[in-house]
């Protein structure tokens, strides 16, 4: 059974073509990364398995549940970290994972610790009582994390979760990912507009290019279609005729979003 | 997290429905006194305007007496009525934390936990109200202050908390109704600024039914505060009231709002 599949799966915003005819599956214990350029629909895309969106019956299912039919089942089976960056400033690192607990229904005896040792395994136990207004960005999206893995998902969903972050922090906040991977053999579905993150981290890479899915292989495999010496950014140019650095996206929206959470981390 | 793959223990998500609606209004209540704890300032900031009214207002309308209260100085008959202002004003402005978790993606995330949208409306609903309930502590401290002849019934103190979280959870519901509605926190500021005062004057708040124009009268009839602060001061100064009613009004009113601002959450998720 695929972790994720997904045929068919369309969705617009009024006439903005977001996600067009897409068919996709990510296999149990892989990481899998949808790869491709601000506007090129991968939001979306998650948006819709992890339910925020409608999708018709049948065409998405996570482990082979029903998106549409079965919601609440669903979501018991994903840990979700969205695009930006959100804890609850006001609360502490601790209280921003102990909610999730609660609400994935952790038992109360198991909870406590859970919490902890989540903490623990993004690094972020030493600072757990300190409230979130206080991290950095890096800290803040290994928080994210914690507050993801507290449910032990099955299928964990992060979209873009270094983007806006230094090198140092990205590099951080993949070693937590690797980890919780070759700890737990977890499926993980990630987005990203970085070649070279795809590439090192990666089993699979579909690139994905106005709504459709142009290619999809492990970064060998993609490379080998092209050429010996291509590279992932060749690859994409040579199927999509499109960069991976254009920005199809109307823009305004994650501008907006982004100056947001930087004002209420503030 | 040296564990195998791992579902979750099957006994994990095989809460009823029920069960699960009560836990996750525990937990936003709970969540709510944390962001309190940290943040204590607001208690404080959100006492100054109701101190105000009982002080200037109150006072000098007890002096002046021209609103006809019978026997009952008019600081007494007020006091309920600010009560109620108080908690209206925490949870009419409610639904901009919601916008804003919005924005912040905070939303985004609690609606992918296995909580019904209806569960997690009413849970706010009810943070709500804890957050309305300590403002109400405070105009209630303020109050015996005063002097104001308040009850020492415990059972009677329970009830006015009681219609105090009901009470709020329905303005909080409409606040997030609006929130669904207009989208913006900018929007839903100058909704919310439009139509608390009016709330507040057609009601019985400051001044009893009677001395009304007849219109007035009407609307007094279909706003909740009105009910609210009847029970409130009924429960409080022991004036006649109609508490069935009352509470009759305000829970239908709340598991109204909680249906209706439940149906516009998926907007704010889009
Ligand atoms: N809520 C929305 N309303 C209108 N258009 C949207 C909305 N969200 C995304 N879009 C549009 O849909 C397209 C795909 O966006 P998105 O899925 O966010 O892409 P990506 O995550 O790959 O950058 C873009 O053109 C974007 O402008
Ligand atoms: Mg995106």
């Amino acid at each position: 059974m695929n972790a994720v599949s997904c045929t068919g799966v369309r969705h617009s915003f009024g006439r903005t073509v977001a996600v067009d005819d897409l068919d996709l599956e990510v296999a149990p214990g892989e990481v899998f990364g949808l790869l491709g350029p601000n506007g090129a629909g991968k939001t979306t895309t998650i948006r819709m398995i992890t339910t925020l969106l409608p999708a018709p019956p049948g065409a998405i299912r996570v482990f082979g549940t029903d998106v549409a039919r079965e919601k609440l089942a669903v979501r018991r089976l994903v840990g979700y970290v969205p695009q930006q960056l959100s804890a609850d400033a006001t609360l502490t690192g601790r209280e921003n994972v102990a909610l999730f607990a609660r609400l994935f229904d952790v038992p109360r005896a198991a909870r406590a610790e859970q919490v902890g040792s989540v903490l623990d395994a993004v690094g972020l136990l030493e600072v757990a009582d300190r409230q979130a207004a206080t991290y950095s960005g890096g800290m803040i999206r290994r928080l994210e994390l914690a507050q993801a893995l507290v449910s032990t998902p099955r299928l964990l969903v992060l979209d873009e979760p270094t983007i806006g972050l230094d090198p140092i922090a990205r590099a951080g906040v993949w070693e937590r990912i690797g980890q919780v991977r070759a700890d737990t053999g977890m499926t993980v579905l990630v987005t990203t507009h970085h070649m070279a993150e795809a590439e090192q981290n990666c089993d699979r890479i579909a690139l994905m290019h106005r709504g459709r899915i142009t290619a999809i292989g492990s970064p060998a495999e993609l490379r080998a279609e092209v050429g010996e010496h291509a590279s992932l950014e060749d690859v994409f140019r040579a199927r999509t005729g499109g960069d991976l650095t254009e920005d199809t996206s109307k823009g305004i929206r994650d501008v907006r979003a982004t100056r947001r959470t930087a004002r209420r981390l503030g | 997290m040296s564990a195998p793959p791992a579902a979750p223990p099957a006994a994990w998500g095989d809460r009823v429905l029920p069960r699960l609606f009560v836990s996750r209004v525990a937990t936003m209540c709970l969540v709510e006194l944390q962001k309190l704890r940290h943040d204590r300032s607001e208690l404080v900031t959100r006492a100054i305007q109701p101190a105000l009214w009982l002080l200037v207002f109150g006072e000098t309308f007890t002096r002046l007496r021209v609103i006809p209260t019978g026997s009952l100085p008019y600081l007494d008959y007020l006091a309920p009525g600010i009560l109620a202002q108080s908690a209206l004003f925490v949870s009419i402005f409610y639904g901009i934390q919601i916008i804003w978790e919005r924005d912040a993606g905070v939303l985004s995330k609690l609606l992918v936990t296995p909580t019904p949208r209806a569960a997690l409306v009413a849970g706010k609903a009810f943070a709500a109200g804890v957050r309305a309930v300590l403002q109400a502590l405070v105009v209630l401290v303020l109050s015996a202050l005063l002097g104001v002849g308040l009850t020492a019934n415990p059972l009677r103190l329970l009830t006015v908390l009681l219609v105090v979280v009901v009470g709020s959870a329905f303005f909080c519901c409409l606040s997030i109704t609006i929130a669904g509605l207009v989208l913006t926190r900018e929007r839903l500021m100058g909704i919310g600024q439009a139509i608390t005062m009016p709330l507040f004057f057609a009601s019985n708040a400051l001044y009893p039914v009677q001395l009304m124009p007849g219109w007035l009268q009407v609307i007094n009839h279909v706003n909740p505060l009105s009910y609210e602060v009847d029970a409130l001061r009924g429960l409080l100064i022991g004036t006649p009231a109609t508490l069935p009613l009352d509470l009759a009004v305000l829970v239908g009113a709340a598991a109204l709002g909680v249906g209706v601002a439940a149906a516009l959450l998926p907007r704010l998720a889009r």
